[in-house]
């Protein structure tokens, strides 16, 4: 296993940072793609208008994933033990945003130690569109 | 309207491949640059069995190889227009690498309402268990229907 850069982790350490760039139409089509959610919402104009919503806007996953990232440039993938998020509101087009995470709580469960970090997704205005929480093996 | 009625209802199985050139794609949409997933060299010197995926990944290969990927949908007769996601979570276990075959065995957990009915939100709970039989993670997502 890559060593843990939160091994000497405190509560209160803001150790994930990062800024994604604008959420383009193009990601929407390439992120379907990808993901395999080919739900017409995220790319479709005419499909989100008949729903009620004046465009298409950004997959939750889409944003999860890149809070997924700024995480694991922090963090070996294999010291996630849980990740979860909340969806608070809607991810528009053109939103630039910013992933954050800080730790909250050391502990001990199934014989080693333990981080919980809380987790963000802001947009450009610091609106919240995630909140979430990691439990990270150190 | 769904109502908890569906509660313990279950789906096929999807049966999903981890396969380099599809996460591929996904890295390269999300501009991911990490060496830990993009170098299997880099992943291996790091300890790991195989090339890692990014947390979120799980999702994805359910819905990719599913024969149905919005069968919950349509076996709760909801409708795809009317619904947002609510939640996300992920349980690890063990490592799941590039290579690896995976089974997902979805079923619905929970139905509660919220606003006065205005909305409903449906819990599925997923078991992950890979080629060797290993329960290796589960996952829960909660869609947010706008009845």
């Amino acid at each position: 296993m890559g060593s843990n850069p939160l091994k000497s982790a405190a509560v209160g350490d803001r150790f994930v940072h990062k800024t994604f760039p604008p959420i383009s139409r193009h990601t929407l089509a390439l992120y379907c793609g990808a993901s395999g959610d080919h739900n017409p919402m995220h790319v479709d104009i005419d499909f989100a208008k008949k729903a009620g919503f004046p465009d298409v806007f950004s997959h939750g996953m889409l944003v999860m994933g890149y809070l997924g990232q700024a995480l694991t440039d922090a963090v070996p993938p294999n010291a996630i033990r849980s990740f979860s998020t909340r969806f608070n509101a809607i991810t528009q087009l053109g939103a630039t945003l910013t992933c954050e995470g800080a730790v909250t709580e050391l502990f001990e469960d199934s014989g080693e130690k333990r981080a919980r970090v809380a987790l963000t997704a802001k947009d450009e205005n610091g609106e919240i569109k995630l909140t979430g929480e990691a439990i990270i093996a150190l | 309207m769904v109502d908890k009625s569906a509660i313990g209802v279950t789906f096929v199985p999807t049966h999903a491949q981890v396969e380099a050139g599809r996460l591929r794609y996904f890295f390269e949409t999300l501009r991911e640059r990490n060496p830990i997933y993009r170098d299997a060299s880099a992943a291996k010197a790091a300890g790991y069995a195989g090339v890692p995926i990014p947390p979120t990944y799980l999702f994805c290969l359910e819905m990719m190889d599913s024969e149905k990927p919005f069968e919950v949908l349509e076996k709760l007769d909801i409708d795809l227009a009317r619904v947002l996601h609510g939640e996300q979570r992920f349980d690890y276990h063990i490592p799941i690498v590039v290579g690896d075959t995976l089974t997902f065995q979805s079923r619905v957990a929970d139905v509660v309402d919220k606003k006065g009915g205005a909305l409903t939100f449906v819990s599925v709970a997923t078991k992950v268990t890979n080629q060797h039989g290993q329960h290796v993670a589960d996952t829960l997502r909660s869609i947010v229907v706008r009845n």
